[in-house]
């Protein structure tokens, strides 16, 4: 654990140029591309996660966000660059390799078995025993005792630890994903679009508990396709397009209106207007699109001095 | 971070949590409505016939549920790990005729054959899941497969080796009387004697619901028949977990292998087809969901049960048997209707 007290000291020192030195790194990516037979999913994506950072993966859907994750989470492997963990270079070939190396996803849609009690899906996969050989038995009460007191700790309310996860909010099972994750020593959390499916409330919820996972020392990546998600809690942000990285940027280099003008691109929205106005749309609403491209052009025109780094 | 954490002063009973009474959460076991079926069948036979309640009629209808329920036991577990298995009938058969066969053939010891057959069986069991997992074919097809080659080898290789559709006797050779002690004998309580088989089941249900309830692995048959994939990602070992289902359904087709031929001497090689049918039966009128990740070990025994009270009520309620299908057919479908209802219910609640 002495690790990882200098690696985050050396990250605050250097936190200007973090791309350069690996080992540094809890987690890096070097120029990782992948490809599906001839059609290339991933070109040259380069980045990084620290200890008690939010790295925010941004793009549109069909942009490569699932082919990162799965590369990092162990289902896929790369077939060019690099990957580190802690400064090694390595290649995972199941999720349960990646898992040993502390890297822990909670994916959009199969984070749960939603027939199973909570308890027991909270430890799915890494139960607790008692007992020798083949008498070796599950320590049923101590499991969901841990599970109710984890996910209290998380700041989790939870009526019975017995019912089925299917019965609980998708929010709500989100959020038991994630204790999970941190329950067990994850060092890296990947959160898979975890707003994508949830209302404005419940979003807030689980961007909560992003933070909560980032202030226990975790290294937190956040897929989504939402700026306004990404933005407040993220402190780098990496775009996707069509499988390339256009941009990869420190909080402090770039404001939301720009990160959301990167994200839609100012041009696609001023010609989107164009077209609903063609199509007779309803004033308002073509009234409020372009003065979103105001706003973003706006933004865009007026780059900070450091300029946003790009990968 | 200090809000979240003021408001969990949880007390110990959450206001939110109603009070389920103990009929309700009995109501939400899967086996329920099995055992609301069977408590009805039962009662129905005693009343139409009154030699049906006779110990020695019970001691016969729980040797006849046990014959189906040591297959339902791992045929439901596989159930419950969202599999199904239709090579099992004929699979048993196949048990029974490779020890029989290789004893007589090579003139061992039966329990160099007996423990030849379980190598067999285990293997069955192996490349039925085997294979599933590399092709990801549906297991219907997997094991509609292995059904049709498992009879054509039956019929082919007995004829093949003892020239005959059924084995010869291996009554006179070694080793076959202490097999039959552990395979078909009886015991007798209180002057009735009751199958060895019957103990079995009983032996092997408790086993294989302290598996699912309270092992590592019983989890991993409800999540990788609830959701694969999910499971996969939590990582826990999908292939081990369906492959060794597969396994136990072959142990289970082994012991009733070997009680079908130390019961008698000889097997009929054309024997076994269609009981795959009774295994899945017994597992699904017990309460085992067929697309996986909800049952229970209980629940096919129960199902097991229920058939062999209607196999033999009907005799006992001197009724043509002819009617048998038709009533298991009924069955079937007032079973898995009363799971339906009985799960929503419970869930609802």
């Amino acid at each position: 654990m002495n690790a990882h007290k200098i690696d985050q000291q050396t990250l605050l020192k250097n936190e200007r140029d973090p791309l350069t030195h690996t080992p540094v790194h809890l987690l890096s990516l070097e120029g990782v591309g992948k490809h599906y037979g001839n059609i290339i999913a991933l070109s040259d994506v380069t980045m990084a996660v620290d200890n008690g950072r939010v790295t925010c993966v941004l793009g549109d859907n069909g942009a490569g966000k699932s082919t990162l994750i799965k590369i990092i989470a162990g289902l896929h492997q790369h077939d060019a660059g690099v990957l580190n963990i802690m400064g090694e270079e390595r290649k995972f070939s199941s999720p349960r390799d990646a898992l040993d190396a502390g890297i822990a996803t909670v994916y959009q849609d199969l984070a749960v078995v939603p027939l199973m009690p909570i308890w027991r899906n909270f430890f799915l996969g890494s139960e607790l025993t008692s007992g020798f050989g083949p008498f070796k038995s599950m320590d049923v009460e101590k499991m969901k005792d841990i599970t109710k007191k984890e996910l209290a700790d998380m700041g989790i309310d939870l009526r019975d630890v017995e019912q089925p996860i299917g019965q609980l909010s998708g929010g709500e099972r989100q959020c038991v994903a994630i204790a999970r994750a941190v329950y067990f020593g994850a060092k890296v959390l990947i959160l898979d679009e975890p707003t994508a499916a949830l209302g404005v409330k419940q979003s807030g919820v689980v961007l909560r508990y992003i933070l909560q996972a980032r202030d226990r020392g975790l290294g937190v990546i956040f897929i989504t396709h939402n700026p306004h998600h990404a933005f407040p809690v993220g402190d780098r942000f990496l775009l996707l397009k069509r499988g390339k990285s256009i941009g990869y940027y420190d909080k402090k280099d770039i404001t939301l209106d720009e990160l959301t003008a990167q994200m839609a691109g100012g041009a696609e929205l001023a010609e989107l207007a164009h077209e609903l106005e063609q199509l007779g749309g309803h004033s308002d609403v073509v009234k409020e699109v372009q003065a979103e491209v105001a706003d973003v052009t706006h933004g865009a025109e007026t780059p900070k001095e450091s300029g946003p780094r790009h990968a | 971070m200090t809000i979240t954490q003021t408001k969990i002063a949880s007390p110990a009973t959450d206001e939110r949590v109603a009070k389920r009474n103990p009929l309700q959460k009995l109501l939400g076991r899967p086996e329920v409505g099995a055992l609301v079926g069977a408590i009805v069948l039962f009662v129905f036979f005693a009343l139409v016939s009154p030699t049906f309640t006779q110990p020695n009629a019970l001691a016969t209808i729980l040797y006849g549920s046990s014959t189906i329920g040591i297959m339902a036991v791992g045929v439901s577990l596989l159930m419950i790990g969202g599999e199904f298995d239709l090579s099992t009938g004929v699979a048993v058969i196949s048990s029974a005729l490779t020890a029989s066969m290789f004893s007589w053939y090579f003139s061992t010891n039966v329990w160099v054959g007996v423990l030849l057959a379980l190598l067999v069986s285990l293997g069955i069991g192996f490349i039925n899941g085997w294979i599933l997992m590399k092709t990801k074919l549906p297991s219907f097809i997997v094991t509609l497969a292995t059904f049709l080659m498992l009879t054509g080898l039956n019929l082919g290789l007995t004829r093949l080796i003892g020239g005959s559709v059924s084995s010869p006797s291996i009554s006179n050779m070694d080793g076959f009387d202490t097999a039959r002690g552990v395979f078909a004998s009886a015991v007798n309580i209180a002057g009735i004697e009751v199958k060895i088989t019957v103990f079995i089941w009983i032996a092997l249900v408790a086993v294989a619901t302290w598996v699912l309830m309270r092992t590592r692995v019983g989890n991993w048959i409800f999540a990788v028949g609830g959701d694969e994939n999910a499971a996969r990602a939590v990582g826990v070992p999908v292939k081990a977990t369906k492959i060794g289902l597969f396994m136990g359904v072959g142990f289970c087709g082994w012991v009733l292998g070997m009680h079908n031929l130390f019961a008698f001497d000889t097997v009929q090689s054309g024997e076994g087809v269609g009981n795959e049918f009774l295994y899945i039966i017994a597992a699904v009128i017990g309460g085992c969901l067929l697309t996986g990740g909800y049952g229970s070990a209980i629940g096919g025994a129960i199902g097991a049960f229920i058939f062999g009270m209607a196999n033999k009520g009907i005799v006992y309620a001197q009724w043509n048997p002819d009617w048998f299908k038709f009533f298991l057919g009924l069955m079937l479908l007032l079973a898995t209707i009363v799971n339906l209802i009985v799960k929503r219910r419970a869930e609802l609640k």
